[in-house]
């Protein structure tokens, strides 16, 4: 039925230009040639020339090469036979265990309507008191893991993923490197998720234009799952990687650029995969953790700039540990207002104070005097860092806030920690006589 | 009447076509598609019979060849009782209805009623027979929750208009005529619906007079340091995480006004969310009926289509503007006004329009400008004031206030309340740079008072920084406590606990009174012993007043509380 193009006009970058009729925007299409056959997608179509750009790329492709129409947009098979699969970004079987052709489900439809949204309320523990205590983790919530390139951040994605309970696990690689591809899948091996576990691969040496396929069969599959009612874990790395094959494409379309190369329209791309975080009225939620590596540690970087602005806070890793400043989970209010009554109080109020002693650290390295208070200050900090901010702390909520009580009660009087007085009266460890 | 043409070009959501006739800049047109679904776009661009089309919904499947149907309207809203209340897609769409329609995702190609067309008003007359009116004057009203809803002389009449007929008092639908006019042999139906070009802004009033009365917030330091006026305006830029949405949430909930307009431009549906599930259940304590009977949500959040996002403000201000039509106080928010221009970016970009600063179009600071003077106090044709204040924000890239939609917004607005990284990072909220902010308005407290306290922050500041180099011990005890009380302005008067029931809004008459406590503390001539001694005092008064300000209004605790922390001050020196 497929009607044959075998005249391609133009080709550059991973972009190629051809005379055809009757194709729709957006419509997939076929490309096969000496070197195989890969997938390619309508991006532009003006009067009788379509634009496409083609997954695997344009390296050996040939202006004689056979293309033909799909008639419809890119689908992906959707069923329980997904659970411990490994495809690639472009959704073909990475494992060698077989192409998925039942029940095709539309990948990047529409989006879905706010007002049947539900807010986001069941805190998801961690057992990480910096984000348990200080930055709480909600279902349904879309979050990125801020990282200059080396910290630990697939090692603290792969905790979350273990440790928060989810009823699937959806991992969206882009531009990972093999190994950790393989640490990955040897982690959720361990930890034994795989039997509900499903990876959508691109890696460094896979085409770029793949790799901008990832999230969003990786997020069509989570939302199909969320509509079932299950409760759907979605960890997207590298949204930086993603947001370079958006430039690199644009860059080649002969778009205008607006920041650094990067697209005018990169806040709306990276926002319609975030906002697929969701929680729906039946229960099925989407909570999406991806991270953003900060190319020089600079936040005002245009890929974690537009991020912070469309995501509901930020896990800031800096040092190999979770930075209480940066780090920031704007739905924590929907959450810890009901875990205990002091929750809210410790977290202002431990924060505050180890911001001061970050200032006197400050005083202290230009060599300043240090008064009372600010040894007070210092000694506090240290401890803080020990007990709350290490990693190697796994421990649950209410015994992090424990732990920040005594924490307070060994460094200071309560009226010096700025909490309100009723809580003091309640929570104060009393020193030991 | 409407024109057909072919779909020439299709490119991310924008559509060229070919027509033949005459067609009108902004007019909305629809592309057919070949399974028969319709897509809504609108006419931004004519190039001989070529013209080029904004499409409001994902434009997948569009192909060559496609039949555009182009009419004679332009992009419009529906206006007239029902809107209070409602979810609106940036196309004003009810989404609520929408979701009962078409279920879960936000499926192309279909367009809803705005106003509800079966839902019976109780109208009374307030026109007679034979009387003479022109735009925009009353011919009735009904009771929209506790509003007067008034049913005026359709704006797009010219001249005068004589009443030819007027329905008795009674129930009457949307739809129902209401009334007749006649001119010149001229006879027009009227019912309750009118209709307005978004892009066009509606006014019809006797004269646009200066602001002059403060929107109380109830917010301290924008009511008492940065005030906003009923009818003014002012932007709140602002890095991410510095608390915008935490501020404008909470204006949206205390504002002193009639109705509040949220306009959710390209921002999180979260945020939307929220507001949609808790305001139905928050009461308003002017009226004591819930919050969502004085708002109106439009939402065209950042994964809904991008054309739409670009509109949604302009249909966001034109209701805000009929509702000051009908007689209101209107408050319409803007969140943020950046993803709106940034919605004009990718379009001119589309259209391959040479780019200005950071790729944003050159027309950029002049439709900034637009908008907000679409807001002003006015006095209508009835006598009666009513205004249309607006509060955008704005999201710089990267926090640099140096950006051109930040700069395009501070040259046309009467108020700036800049969001500091730095606050909001030592979780000092609300998080507006009390140094770096300004307002042209006169707000509750007497600008002189205002002055000489907002001068301790500065004097603190500069103190402060002379600490970071010479030290505590270099300082000396004079500039410390001064350094003490500007931190202490900061901490119990300038931080505000919006998480706290009763510190969240602090109402125009305990303003006053805690502005007057302050003062105290701060003209207080204290003597010390040490500066250990001051800090410690400093401790205590900031803990003193911070229980008082989440103490409820009027209770014997208050009064304890103000007790003890007069004798704090009594046992450290006199009172200036």
């Amino acid at each position: 039925m497929n009607k044959y193009y075998t005249k391609i006009d133009s080709l550059a970058g991973n972009v190629a230009t051809l005379k055809a009729k009757g194709v729709g925007y957006d419509e997939l299409a076929v490309v096969e040639g000496k070197w195989g056959k890969s997938l390619a997608q309508v991006i532009r179509v003006n009067g009788d020339s379509a634009t496409i750009q083609i997954f695997a790329g344009t390296r050996g492709v040939s202006t004689g090469d056979k293309v033909s129409f799909l008639g419809s947009s890119m689908k992906f098979s959707f069923s329980e036979d997904l659970f411990g699969r490994v495809f690639s970004g472009s959704g073909e079987a990475r494992d060698g265990r077989g192409e998925l052709t039942e029940n095709m489900v539309e990948v990047g439809g529409p989006a879905v309507n706010p007002a049947i949204r539900l807010m986001p309320n069941r805190m998801i523990p961690t057992n990480i008191p910096m984000i348990d205590v200080f930055n709480t983790l909600v279902e349904g919530q879309k979050l990125p893991i801020f990282s200059i390139p080396g910290e630990p951040y697939n090692e603290l994605l792969a905790r979350i993923a273990l440790q928060a309970e989810a009823d699937v696990i959806i991992l969206g690689g882009m531009g990972l490197k093999y190994d950790e591809y393989l640490f990955f899948k040897n982690k959720l091996e361990q930890g034994g998720a795989m039997d509900h576990t499903i990876m959508f691969i691109h890696t460094a040496s896979d085409p770029v234009v793949e790799c901008l396929q990832t999230p969003d069969i990786a997020l069509t599959v989570a939302e199909q799952f969320a509509l079932q009612g299950k409760k759907v874990l979605c960890l997207l790395t590298d949204m930086t990687n993603f947001a370079n094959a958006l430039k690199e494409i644009s860059i080649t379309m002969e778009q205008i650029p607006s920041n650094r190369g990067y697209p005018g329209d990169l806040y709306s791309q990276l926002a319609s995969r975030y906002e697929k975080a969701v929680v729906f009225e039946d229960g099925g939620s989407i909570t999406l953790i991806a991270v953003t590596t900060m190319p020089g540690d600079d936040v005002t970087h245009p890929v974690p700039d537009n991020t912070g602005y469309i995501t509901e806070g930020q896990f800031y890793l800096k040092g190999g540990v979770i930075d209480p400043f940066g780090s920031l989970s704007r739905l924590k209010q929907q959450v810890n207002g009901k875990t205990r009554d002091d929750h809210r109080a410790i977290m202002d109020g431990c924060i505050q104070l180890y911001s001061k002693c970050r200032e006197t650290r400050e005083k202290r390295a230009m060599g300043f005097e240090m008064s009372e208070w600010d040894n007070k200050l210092l000694s506090y900090g240290d401890d803080f860092e020990k007990s709350i901010m290490s990693f190697s702390n796994n421990i649950g909520l209410f015994d992090a806030l424990d732990q920040c009580w005594k924490l307070l009660a060994d460094h200071f009087e309560p009226r010096e920690t700025g909490i309100r007085s009723n809580l003091c009266e309640k929570y104060w460890v009393k020193k030991q006589a | 009447m409407s024109l057909t043409g072919r779909i020439v070009t299709v490119y991310g959501n924008m559509v060229t076509a070919e027509v033949d006739g005459s067609v009108c800049q902004n007019a909305v047109a629809y592309c057919l598609r070949s399974d028969g679904v319709k897509l809504m776009s609108e006419i931004i661009r004519i190039r001989g019979n070529l013209i080029d089309m904004q499409v409001f919904e994902l434009t997948r499947g569009l192909m060559v060849g496609d039949v555009v149907e182009v009419t004679d309207d332009l992009l419009s809203v529906e206006l007239g009782p029902g809107l209070i209340g409602m979810v609106y897609d940036g196309l004003q769409n009810p989404l609520v209805e929408m979701a009962a329609k078409v279920g879960n995702f936000l499926e192309p190609g279909h367009y809803l009623k705005a106003l509800d067309r079966k839902k019976e008003w109780d109208f009374t007359p307030t026109a007679k027979v034979g009387d003479v009116l022109t735009a925009a004057e009353n011919l009735g009203f009904v009771k929209e929750n506790i509003f007067d809803h008034n049913i005026m002389v359709p704006f797009t009449l010219r001249g005068e208009w004589t009443v030819k007929t007027i329905a008795p008092a009674g129930k009457y639908t949307v739809e129902h005529e209401i009334a007749t006019l006649e001119k010149d042999g001229e006879t027009v139906s009227v019912n309750m619906i009118q209709k307005w070009p978004v892009r066009m802004p509606l006014g019809i009033y006797k004269e646009r007079l200066l602001p002059t009365t403060p929107m109380v917030t109830k917010q301290r330091i924008i009511d008492t340091f940065f005030p906003v006026m009923l009818g003014g305006t002012y932007c709140i830029p602002g890095p991410f995480g510095a608390g915008k949405t935490v501020l404008q949430s909470n204006t949206s909930r205390y504002a002193d006004v009639d109705l509040v307009i949220i306009a959710a431009c390209g921002e999180r549906a979260g945020e939307v969310v929220e507001t949609l599930r808790e305001f139905p259940h928050l009461s308003d304590p002017r009226t004591g009926r819930t919050l969502i009977e004085r708002t109106i949500i439009i939402c065209n959040t950042s994964s809904m289509p991008v054309a739409a996002r670009e509109s949604s403000v302009y249909t966001a201000v034109t209701l805000g503007e009929y509702y000051r039509q009908v007689g209101l106080n209107v408050l319409l928010l803007a969140d943020s006004t950046s993803r709106w221009a940034q919605a004009l970016r990718e379009m001119s970009g589309r259209l391959e329009e040479i780019p200005g600063e950071e790729a944003f179009p050159a027309y950029l600071e002049s439709s900034i400008a637009r908008f907000y003077e679409r807001g002003g106090i006015v006095e209508l044709k009835n006598g009666k004031k009513a205004s249309l204040t607006i509060g955008g924000t704005v999201s710089p890239a990267g926090g640099n206030f140096e950006e051109p939609v930040t700069q395009g917004t501070i040259k046309v607005v009467g108020a700036f309340l800049g969001l500091s990284y730095a606050r909001s990072y030592a979780r000092r909220f609300p998080a507006i740079d009390p140094l770096e902010s300004w307002s042209k308005y006169k707000g509750i407290i007497d600008t002189e008072k205002v002055d000489w306290a907002h001068d301790f922050l500065k004097r603190g500041k500069t103190v402060n920084e002379m600490m970071q180099v010479v030290g505590e011990e270099g300082t000396s005890i004079e500039d410390f406590i001064v350094y003490l009380k500007s931190e202490f302005l900061d901490n119990v008067y300038l931080q505000q606990n919006s998480f706290d029931e009763v510190d969240a809004a602090c109402p125009v008459e305990r303003q006053k009174y805690l502005f007057e406590l302050v003062t105290s503390v701060l003209a207080h001539e204290f003597a010390f012993t040490s500066k250990a001694d001051a800090r410690d005092t400093f401790f205590t008064l900031t803990d003193q007043v911070r229980n008082w300000n989440y103490t409820p209004w009027g209770s014997e605790k208050l009064a304890e509380i103000e007790k003890s922390i007069k004798e704090t001050l009594a046992a450290k020196g006199a009172a200036k």
